[in-house]
């Protein structure tokens, strides 16, 4: 019986380093995913408790759960108007950008013209300027276009959400347009070539053919866009200047103020702000992970 | 001024030979009157965006860094004043010297600590390990948080009379009002998002590297250390530099998590919010501003063209 463990002592598995037991692995894991967790918790944690009672018990104490912070936050902080300001600012963003990124793909990978690869070049550049170096001239050139009054009550492009839209369209178009390049290259040519040899326009060609046969890198970035357009705040924050037309990620910068002293309205406002790009990521986590690393790995 | 006819206009035929060299595309010379068009609006509109809202705006603030406009003049009005901009931003700006420290810092510790922590990470998750999806989502949660945001939710750690922090550890520190810790606090926030993001990128180059290469350099009696650094590090090199252009771009133009603490004052000036304080602000001082502005374009373009070097190498080999 002793003999057949022997083997084993005597042949060790030579030059291979000691592997650290898989336990210690996951602790260590689990030790930092809590970690990572752990600022998002707390916020949620506090913003379900009674002010009064953490102020009496503090922080570091358990009770006092109420919903009434959300309440609050949500009237004081007047979220439903902010909310609404971010759906008139993203969805009409993402759904140009998007449309005109699938424009300058298709063309930049259908037709072989001698800037091919500038445009593509001058598109992902724009993507990566730093935007408050571009200010100046944006902010005084918004100002000195006139709008119609019922457009714009400043009567200029300054101070309206159409301005934002059109800033968040400008600096997005470049990733875009290189993510769906990548893909549309994969799409075969011989299905071009049998539509125009049953004489589909270009125009025909591109709804028909090249943006259902985009579905897949559409919804990812879609999914990417409206996070990034939704947390967007520096645009929104300069470009706009009356509160009542922030989104709500620039918003908050005005709730810090209203409720400086109750952290727990703060925590419940976070918790309110955060909720649609949690509920995005949850819903749909895989598209938004492959939209994020499309652009740098490709393929 | 803004229009760049060669650009924007229609594009050109290419020379015979171009299409050889490119069966699966169509040159445009094969094109219906009507398709020209079509194909002509869909190139112009996007490019018109991108240059008048992108490009035109970044060279006019290198343009107007060399003159005196105080935004209130006709442009008409606006005279050269050579260097004089930069003179004054370098030698008669006390927050300008600061801020360049504290953007230094600030790339400094994204990539010699959150930068390595995120790689780390991805190399322990790169595994079929139980549970990995947990680890993983747990640790790019932040990621899809804004910065603003962020800031709000590490505030309630941080904040002097009601924080986690000072409650645990019994002290009475201003986190973020303080300007012996606030910067700190804050590269503590931002590196919480920015191992997330490296650890995600790094996950995907990690996928995207051969696995019969490790396996051929581990019967090659290879340890795990020596297949990282030896095959699986050089394999994802074009990653790397990504990793790289991406921590220094988003160093160089943090703001929003500094402007949501205190609009960038006392321990917490960067060069992005030098700039706009200097717009927004009741003193619009144009031509001071516009040349911190291209001081940040400078610097952004040198990795600007890094990055498209490598992207364009990549996208000519296809």
């Amino acid at each position: 019986m002793t003999a057949v463990a022997e083997p084993v002592t005597v042949a060790p598995q030579p030059r291979r380093f000691p592997k650290p037991p898989r336990i210690v692995l996951h602790v260590f894991l689990w030790v930092v995913s809590l970690t990572w967790l752990f600022p998002i918790a707390w916020a949620v944690f506090n913003s379900f408790r009674d002010y009064a009672y953490t102020a009496q018990n503090g922080y570091v104490s358990f009770g006092g759960f109420t919903i009434k912070n959300y309440v609050n936050a949500w009237t004081q902080g007047d979220f439903g108007l902010h909310f609404w300001n971010s759906v008139v600012i993203t969805v009409p963003a993402v759904l140009i950008t998007l449309f005109l990124a699938a424009c300058m793909a298709f063309v930049l990978t259908r037709f072989t013209f001698k800037l091919n690869l500038t445009l593509l070049a001058v598109f992902l550049a724009a993507n990566l300027l730093p935007p408050q170096a571009l200010l100046i001239p944006v902010y005084r050139m918004f100002r000195a276009i006139p709008m119609p009054e019922f457009l714009s009550d400043s009567g200029t492009l300054l101070n309206t959400q159409l301005g934002v839209i059109l800033v968040n369209i400008a600096f997005q178009l470049g990733f875009c347009t290189f993510v769906l390049s990548n893909y549309m290259k994969t799409i075969p040519a011989e299905i071009y070539e049998s539509a125009r040899v049953d004489g589909a326009s270009v125009t025909r060609q591109f709804f028909q053919l090249t943006l259902p046969l985009c579905r897949p890198p559409l919804a990812a970035l879609a999914t990417l866009q409206v996070t990034w357009v939704y947390n967007e705040f520096f645009w929104a924050t300069v470009l706009l200047q009356r509160g009542d037309k922030f989104p709500i990620t620039s918003s908050l910068n005005n709730l810090q103020g209203q409720f400086f002293t109750d952290y727990n309205l703060l925590s419940a406002g976070s918790v309110l702000a955060m909720l649609p790009v949690l509920i995005i990521f949850f819903a749909l986590q895989r598209q938004f992970v492959s939209g994020l690393t499309l652009g740098a790995t490709k393929g | 001024m803004t229009a760049h006819p060669e650009v924007a206009s229609a594009p050109t035929p290419a020379p015979p030979t171009a299409g050889a060299q490119r069966p699966t595309n169509q040159r445009v010379r094969r094109l219906s009157r009507t398709d020209l068009i079509v194909v002509s609006v869909m190139v112009a509109v996007p490019t018109l965006l991108v240059l008048v809202l992108v490009w035109f705006p970044a060279i006019a603030s290198v343009a107007l860094s060399f003159t005196n406009w105080n935004g209130i003049g006709p442009l008409s009005s606006v005279k050269g004043v050579g260097l004089t901009n930069y003179v004054n931003v370098t030698t008669n700006y006390p927050p300008f010297w600061p801020a360049v420290q504290h953007n230094l810092l600030w790339l400094a510790v994204m990539f010699v600590i959150a930068t390595p922590i995120g790689m780390f990470l991805a190399v322990l998750l790169d595994k079929e390990i139980k549970f990995s999806r947990f680890y993983q989502t747990a640790i790019y949660l932040p990621v899809v948080l804004s910065l603003a945001l962020i800031g709000f939710v590490w505030q309630l750690i941080y904040s002097r009379d009601q924080g986690l922090l000072n409650a645990v550890l019994g002290t009475t520190v201003d986190w973020y009002g303080d300007p012996r810790y606030n910067l700190w606090a804050a590269l503590v926030a931002t590196g919480w998002r920015h191992v997330g993001y490296v650890m995600l990128l790094y996950l995907a180059g990690l996928k995207a590297v051969d696995a019969s290469l490790r396996e051929a350099a581990a019967i090659d009696g290879a340890n795990e250390r020596q297949v990282f650094f030896r095959v699986v590090f050089p394999v994802m090199r074009p990653i790397n530099v990504i990793v790289l252009v991406v921590t220094v771009i988003d160093s160089l133009r943090a703001f929003d998590l500094v402007w949501v603490i205190n609009k960038g004052r006392n321990g917490l000036e960067l060069i992005a919010t030098l700039v706009t304080q200097n717009v927004v602000g009741e003193a619009s001082r144009i031509g001071f501003g516009s040349a911190m502005a291209t001081f940040m374009l400078l610097i952004s373009s040198v990795f600007v063209v890094i990055y498209l070097t490598i992207v364009m190498r990549e996208e000519r080999q296809k």
